[in-house]
């Protein structure tokens, strides 16, 4: 029931986001069209599942049996890059059509601090793997929520007329502090 | 004003003004949106984000020659990271307070796009000491940036400045300044300010990663090259085009 709350709690509530703020250029660069919105979001999800196993495991059986927590941040960054490596070129040679899918959006994600950001989140709130795992499970699927409604937004903003300074980043911030204000909505699910 | 190339001077006006990593560049947004409650949060991660900037670049500029061309990012990610380390254990001793409201945002300095793009784009080319006032200059500039954005959050939002009192009694906080949604809607006021003074001057608004094709992830894909050049690299020419 606990990791139940836990996954409403990351995908919706503490939205990664619209309230922790992790991902923002991604939210911010791939949100022009929905399809690649969710090309992203897919790629995102994959990875930051993955990562967390791969993370949390290595922290437990590796990190913390040899006393050296605080390499943690050095860790995570190099599993995070090689992971994404490794993905890349699995699915190239055994899933062509995945990486059709994820391909060009995968060497993005190595430096998404959403990716780390949830990895070092696990060993702070001390969640155990799969708490781990499904946590960065729903944190990506908030993720994918967040950048799919803000590409429909903007497909349907392109028609609008936005005063002269206001036109691309600024406006996008604003629609995107809209979008956060509703998400408060969530936080009665507590 | 028109300065000299690569002088300590140049390079910290530079990052302060002529090529802001926030207001310009767009970079660096998850920090500046998520510690910027208050101006002292804004001021803290700052400097702990300049301090590193500089000691990564220069080391990284030492370096630069012995380092193999293809084994360059994962170097530059090591540098940066036992740096972030350093200043994580610095902080969690001699600032308690300020660690704990930055939290795990410290460690995320790993992964801030400024560090990495300008380790990229003016480190692993220059000199030492130019590569030391070019992390200096970005890093003031990126305090500055995220003083403006807290001053104005802690103002409206808690009506305080620095934790004193500034308005008068009969104003009442607008609480939601300090929490996600205030974030975004100061920074899109700010940055929309900036273009209008620039729109003003004459000059052409700075990078905008929302027009990008596909990623707007400049630092690291675009300058970086990661994407093998897969996607188009519109913040880079901008950047290339700038007028200085």
């Amino acid at each position: 029931m606990e990791i139940i709350m836990i996954a409403i709690a990351a995908c919706l509530i503490n939205n990664v986001v619209l309230s922790q703020f992790l991902g923002i250029c991604a939210f911010l660069g791939v949100s022009q069209k929905s399809e690649s919105a969710s090309g992203m979001g897919m790629a995102v999800t994959f990875v930051l599942t993955l990562a967390s196993l791969v993370c949390g495991v290595i922290y437990r059986f590796l990190l913390v049996p040899f006393h050296v927590e605080y390499l943690k941040t050095i860790a995570f960054i190099l599993i995070v890059a090689a992971l994404v490596q490794f993905v890349e070129m699995f699915t190239k040679k055994f899933m062509p059509s995945l990486y059709e899918a994820l391909g060009i959006y995968l060497p993005l994600i190595t430096t998404n601090c959403a990716v780390l950001g949830v990895a070092l989140l696990n060993v702070q709130n001390e969640y155990d793997i799969l708490t781990g795992t499904v946590h960065g499970f729903a944190t990506a699927i908030g993720f994918w929520l967040a950048i799919v409604i803000l590409s429909f937004i903007r497909e349907k903003m392109v028609y609008n007329d936005v005063p002269g300074p206001f036109k691309g980043f600024p406006i996008v911030m604003i629609t995107s502090a809209l979008m956060s204000i509703a998400f408060f909505g969530f936080a009665a699910l507590k | 004003m028109r300065l000299k190339k690569d002088t300590p001077v140049e390079r910290i006006w530079n990052g302060i003004y002529i090529e802001n990593p926030v207001f310009c560049l767009i970079l660096g947004m998850c920090p500046t949106l998520a510690t910027t409650t208050s101006a002292l949060n804004g001021v803290g991660m700052g400097v702990s984000t300049m301090i590193i900037l500089m000691l990564a670049e220069f080391i990284i500029s030492l370096i630069r020659g012995i380092i193999p061309d293809r084994m360059r990012m994962p170097a530059y990610i090591v540098v940066i990271a036992s740096f972030v380390t350093i200043v994580d254990f610095l902080m969690e001793g001699f600032t308690p307070a300020l660690y704990d409201s930055l939290g795990i945002y410290i460690p995320l300095i790993v992964v801030n796009c400024i560090i990495m793009g300008r380790a990229e784009a003016y480190a692993g080319k220059m000199k030492p000491v130019s590569a030391l006032f070019d992390g200096l200059g970005m890093g003031l500039g990126f305090t500055i940036a995220l003083f403006l954005l807290g001053s104005v959050r802690e103002i409206i939002g808690a009506g305080t400045w620095f934790g004193i009192k500034v308005t008068p009694a009969s104003y009442v906080p607008v609480n939601i300044f300090v929490l996600a949604p205030g974030a975004f809607l100061v920074l899109g006021f700010l940055v929309a300010v900036m273009n209008k003074l620039k729109i003003g001057a004459g000059r052409r608004p700075g990078v905008d990663p929302t027009q990008g094709n596909m990623c707007g992830d400049c630092a690291n894909c675009m300058k970086l090259g990661m994407c093998g050049g897969k996607t188009e690299c519109i913040a880079a020419e901008a950047t290339g085009k700038e007028e200085v």
